[in-house]
């Protein structure tokens, strides 16, 4: 068995006094891509954002370890310099701030030896070649004006340079044309061989390009039902009815 | 230099000292006789001297401004102040001849190497006078005159008297005529018909001494189709009692001229600054303020430009950080005296720690100005809930010709923000250092790369430490 990544136990979650997760389990291993499907509103992103340790969703019971080890006490840089990555649904603007310069700072700050000078620069011209993004990018400001695509692109780039050890991603083919889904998607492909891969999606067509090993039906937070990537199929083609019913 | 009584020998009342001595101090206090003994000692002519009694009068009849911070204006001890202190005998052009202290103080301010590297000229004030100034000989052989302000007068007295005090009269408000009748030092700034000053010129300004007034007088003419980039500096120690710096500024940009002055003001926070800063821009003239305001207890300072010429051009740019027991009341007046005028006032400002920023704004569009434009942008950031925000903007349009744009926005930090840069590695100070400098990079980015490293990494440190 390859390592654990993540383990999610009996997860409870509220916010502001909802609960939204209802007892949520799920384990992820190095090399595996897990996909979880669901309507709106089944706290498909809350389980995201909690894992990632957002402040505004409270654990009410139960535990989430990242590599063996309880992240409760972890604060959410932490948890980015531990080696976990968030790929928003809504990534934030922060006006002002380069592109270059965030990505720069933020590498030095997540990763362990983190390359400087021109080998940083390899790097990111050769991530960005391949996600086709315009070198112009790295003049603009973070996510300010940005289109849907292009944040989700920004996002992916981060996520190649971050290099974590569990990618989260919430919704990241939403608002992508086929050709740009495509990049996406050859970007995940890569970066997942050596972690571990949360996909969270509406629909089947990112998981035609990049193959999940399991795929999670959620209904009103808690897994109802887990299968292969035939599952996916399945819920793109019946809905999420007859989980119900069958439940 | 940490206490000032050390370096101080002079002690005679009213006066200077045995003119052997290196160091003239005056005693603490305001009457016409220190305004007298100040043009005395500098053997000004007499118009000056008159000018300044009269500035004097009427800064004795002025009653405080009823607007602003009134409180922290009304305690203000103009009696426990030291109006003239000269720490060095001559105004040097090696920093190998400045006195060992004060050349110390500049080379940890980084001026000398600043100057070295890219700058077409520097003047450096120590207390009320110049003790450094310089400028390259290339710009000296295309007629540009570039002196302290007390040199300018002697060397160039009539250039001086037709135009000291006509965009900014003594009696234009109680701290112009303080200024008016105690000034000392500042700069002197001519550009000849058509030369372009390629590099930026610069003055910096350190206050030293406990209770110390500086009251520096600049005058900058760029004479028709010139342009110069004119970058002004200032710091001073903490000390618990205050200071008090109050400047007068005259711009003076003939036709087709440009003029860039940009400042960043980081006095230490028991400073009082009270500035008044004043432009004249004619036909097709253009005059920017680039003013970042990010030290002092109390500013008061609205640069403006009079847009006299037909087809001139006013930019404001200016930010304001207001922390811990500061308060930054800053702002921009901008009027349209003639037609087809154009004006942009960007304004930001950002309250942290119990700070208190304000936005004052005067536009004005005269009823004959026809077809002008402008635009107004304020931008407030609020850290926390102690802290503080206020825009006080007036607008006076005389005519429905011109095109006039106003917003303003006040917004916290926000936790998507936060969490998102969080969740890239960056801690929370790093994170706020990061928003902060990002709020104000369309002011930085107008300065001098040199400058706008600065700036971050002081706009970081104000960020460090104070998150919990």
């Amino acid at each position: 068995m390859a390592d654990e990544i993540l383990r999610v136990e009996n997860l409870h979650v509220s916010v502001e006094g909802t609960p939204i997760l209802k007892g949520l389990s799920l384990t992820i291993h190095r090399g595996e891509i897990h996909a979880i499907m669901g309507r709106n509103g089944a706290g498909k992103s809350t389980l995201a954002n909690v894992v990632m340790g957002h402040p505004a969703y409270e654990i009410t019971s139960g535990r989430i370890y990242f590599k063996g080890e309880p992240l409760e006490n972890l604060e959410v840089f932490q948890r980015a310099r531990a080696g976990m990555f968030l790929s928003f649904q809504y990534p934030a603007a922060i006006p002002g701030v380069q592109v270059g310069t965030f990505l720069k700072k933020s590498v030095a700050s997540v990763r362990e030896n983190p390359p400087k000078g021109r080998e940083f620069r390899k790097e990111l011209n050769a991530a960005m070649d391949q996600l086709s993004m315009d070198k112009s990018f790295l003049s603009r400001y973070v996510n300010d004006g940005f289109s849907g695509g292009e944040k989700k692109r920004l996002e992916i780039l981060q996520m190649l340079l971050l290099q974590p050890h569990l990618a989260l991603l919430d919704e990241t083919d939403s608002g992508l044309d086929i050709d740009a889904l495509r990049i996406v998607a050859q970007g995940i492909n890569e970066v997942a061989v050596d972690s571990a891969c949360l996909i969270i999606t509406h629909y089947q067509r990112l998981l035609d390009l990049v193959k999940p090993h399991y795929v999670h039906a959620m209904i009103d937070g808690v897994i109802i039902r887990t299968g292969g990537p035939e599952l996916a199929l399945e819920l793109e083609d019946r809905g999420y009815d007859w989980l119900e019913v069958t439940a | 230099m940490t206490d000032d009584t050390q370096d101080i020998i002079g002690d005679y009342k009213y006066g200077f000292h045995d003119p052997e001595n290196s160091t003239i101090r005056f005693d603490k206090g305001l009457s016409e006789q220190v305004v007298r003994d100040i043009s005395e000692l500098k053997n000004e002519p007499e118009w000056m001297t008159d000018i300044r009694v009269k500035a004097y009068r009427h800064f004795e009849e002025r009653v405080m401004p009823e607007w602003g911070n009134c409180a922290l204006l009304d305690s203000i001890d103009f009696e426990s102040i030291t109006y003239f202190l000269r720490s060095s005998n001559k105004t040097e052009k090696s920093w190998d001849d400045v006195p060992d202290d004060i050349k110390n103080t500049f080379d940890r301010l980084g001026i000398p190497e600043a100057e070295q590297k890219w700058l077409g000229g520097v003047t450096a004030q120590y207390e009320s006078e110049a003790v450094y100034h310089s400028i390259r000989e290339d710009l000296e052989e295309q007629g540009v005159i570039f002196l302290d302000m007390d040199s300018g007068l002697k060397e160039y007295p009539e250039i001086v008297k037709k135009y000291f005090g006509t965009v900014i009269p003594h009696s234009d408000n109680k701290f112009s005529a303080l200024n008016t009748a105690v000034w000392s030092g500042g700069s002197f700034l001519y550009i000849p018909k058509g030369v372009h000053v390629e590099m930026p010129v610069q003055a910096y300004f350190r206050i030293n001494a406990k209770n110390m007034g500086q009251f520096e007088r600049t005058l900058i003419i760029a004479d028709e189709g010139s342009s110069v980039h004119y970058v002004e500096g200032c710091t001073a120690p903490s000390y618990s009692t205050d200071s008090l710096h109050s400047a007068v500024v005259e711009l003076i940009a003939m036709d087709g001229a440009k003029i860039r002055y940009s400042t960043v003001q980081n006095w230490s926070s028991n400073v009082y600054n009270l500035v008044t800063k004043r432009a004249v821009a004619h036909r097709n003239a253009t005059v920017e303020w680039v003013d970042g305001n990010i030290g002092s207890k109390l500013t008061m300072k609205y640069p403006s430009v009079l847009l006299k010429g037909e087809g001139a051009h006013a930019e404001v740019i200016s930010v304001a950080y207001a922390g811990k027991g500061q308060h930054q009341d800053t702002g921009a007046k901008v009027h349209h005296l003639a037609s087809n005028t154009t004006s942009n006032i960007l304004s930001k400002s950002i309250s942290k720690d119990g700070g208190r920023s304000s936005y004052r704004g005067l536009l004005q569009v005269t009823p004959k100005s026809t077809g002008c434009r402008s635009k107004v942008v304020c931008d407030a950031l609020i850290l926390d809930s102690d802290s503080r925000s206020d825009t006080y903007p007036t607008m006076e349009i005389g005519n429905s010709t011109s095109d006039l744009e106003h917003e303003a926005s006040v917004s916290k930090v926000s936790n998507d923000q936060l969490f998102y840069l969080m969740s890239r590695g960056f801690n929370e100070e790093a994170a706020m250092g990061l928003i902060v400098n990002g709020f104000f990079e369309p002011f930085t980015r107008e300065l001098p790369m040199e400058y706008a490293v600065e700036l971050n990494k002081l706009l970081e440190l104000e960020m460090e430490g104070s998150i919990g």
